[in-house]
């Protein structure tokens, strides 16, 4: 493989996860002259808020006796936007290497789109980890992962003129379906059931080119796969009846949603105690001087997984971080409410 | 205290205590009990703690929402007594209730 160029960026803070916790990093971090990029496997900020349930209400937020996840997204990033920090969505960390000595740590970070960032603290907000599409536990399906079956698209070219099965009843599949439709030779959409999650409009279009002979929709699940060589042939399913049937094809997208997993947290040297980083409770900070971590992944004694507490962890993490980027600064604890340096900041003074 | 009995695909079957008004899930996550996942906390909203409804007790357990049938999109296996144990609240008449849970959740 050739090397990628590199894109480097120098910045104070790089925060891994753009969930609530790691956007109202960027605003504890921000009141403090901290600059952070934030770094998100999603395509969009929000992490679980966003993604499992922006319509679902959340009743423990301090002063919002009810607020949806996807609404505390939209207000946190309201609140952030003085700050400007630099989003890279869509790309995980895979590297994290500490530089530096304990006193004066730097760090690297590199990410799976070959984007490198230099910086001297790194706060990661990663939550449950990384979501990554689900696999559906069909025996011997690693085998095709290389050439035949597919969790995400990234270039549709290399399905062109294939015969594709896609699997799901939700808007990736739905969108796929109809995406990938002109450009496979043949698109077979497979769902458990005749109706969809996905929106109205895709299944409207879906419906009319399975009408128009242009491809074509079953109702089952896949049970199992046959090929060789790591190719797919054919795909091996039951109907709701039970009646079991072949869907010849070389190439499967299943689309099962996403789920979370701790991903490359666990190669990056730090201690971790059941998949979780333990901290102090005083500044947050993992094993490593300079990392800290923050809500859902982290641990310590009497660690409740709430919001709340991710955002309590961000402000005092964000005093500790200080240190390691201005270590000749002095910090004074000051007030949004009375200090007009603050309020400057924050473009309101 | 109303009994739930959990059996995992291999056969072994545990029994619980529940209190009613509890969620069925909320027992096998207490209770330790393999097969459950539970990532999303209860919200309806990963499919991660996918149960078999046993077939004498379907009738009285009920049938998913249309929330919980879209969810169960995300399962895999899915059978007609199949629902997600986070939407099944323990009630009196579920004493004895018996659910089977799936080799892998995802």
């Amino acid at each position: 493989m050739t090397t990628a160029a590199f894109e480097m960026i120098e910045t104070d803070v790089v925060i891994v996860g753009a969930g609530p916790v790691g956007l109202f990093a960027v605003f504890e971090l921000g009141l403090l002259d901290i600059r952070a990029h934030v770094i998100d496997i999603l395509p969009k900020p929000g992490g679980q808020c966003a993604e499992l349930y922006p319509e679902k209400p959340i009743y423990d937020i301090p002063g919002f006796p009810v607020i949806t996840g996807q609404g505390l997204v939209d207000n946190l990033l309201k609140q952030i936007e003085p700050f400007q920090p630099t989003f890279h969505l869509g790309q995980m960390v895979t590297e994290l290497e500490a530089l530096g000595t304990p006193e004066q740590p730097r760090f690297r970070v590199v990410t799976d789109a070959a984007r490198e960032l230099h910086c001297k603290a790194v706060v990661i907000a990663a939550g449950g980890g990384s979501f990554q599409p689900k696999k559906p536990p069909i025996a011997g399906i690693e085998a095709y992962e290389e050439h035949s079956v597919f969790y995400a698209v990234r270039r549709m070219e290399a399905l062109r003129g294939r015969a594709v099965l896609i699997v799901g009843g939700g808007d990736s599949a739905l969108d796929w379906t109809l995406n990938l439709q002109p450009v496979a030779q043949r698109v077979t959409l497979m769902h458990r059931r005749d109706e969809f999650r996905a929106a109205p409009h895709s299944v409207e279009k879906m419906r009319a080119l399975v009408a128009q002979g242009a491809m074509d929709l079953r109702v089952g699940q896949v049970t199992g796969l046959k090929g060789a060589d790591g190719w797919l042939s054919a795909a091996i399913c039951r109907g709701p009846d039970g009646t079991v049937f072949e869907i010849p094809c070389d190439a499967m997208l299943p689309f099962f949603g996403l789920t979370m997993k701790l991903g490359p947290v666990a190669g990056w040297g730090l201690n971790l105690h059941e998949n979780l980083i333990p901290v102090d409770t005083e500044k947050f900070e993992a094993s490593t001087p300079g990392v800290f971590a923050i809500g859902d992944i982290n641990t310590y004694p009497g660690k409740l997984k709430l919001i709340l507490s991710g955002f309590h962890e961000a402000a005092l993490a964000a005093q500790k971080a200080h240190r390691y980027v201005y270590p000749d600064r002095k910090l004074t604890f000051q007030y949004t409410t009375s200090s007009t340096k603050l309020q400057r900041k924050l473009g309101v003074a | 205290m109303t009994k739930i009995t959990f059996v995992d695909y291999e056969g072994a079957s545990r029994t619980v205590d529940a209190q009613d008004g509890s969620t069925v899930m909320e027992n096998a996550v207490r209770n330790g009990v393999p097969g459950i996942e539970a990532e999303c906390g209860g919200a309806c909203a990963c499919a991660t703690c996918h149960v078999y409804v046993d077939e004498a007790w379907t009738e009285k357990v009920g049938a998913p929402s249309s929330m919980e049938e879209d969810m169960l999109d995300f399962a895999y296996d899915v059978r007609p007594n199949s629902r997600l144990s986070c939407q099944i609240k323990v009630r009196p008449e579920l004493d004895g209730l018996v659910v089977r849970t799936p080799e892998r959740q995802a």
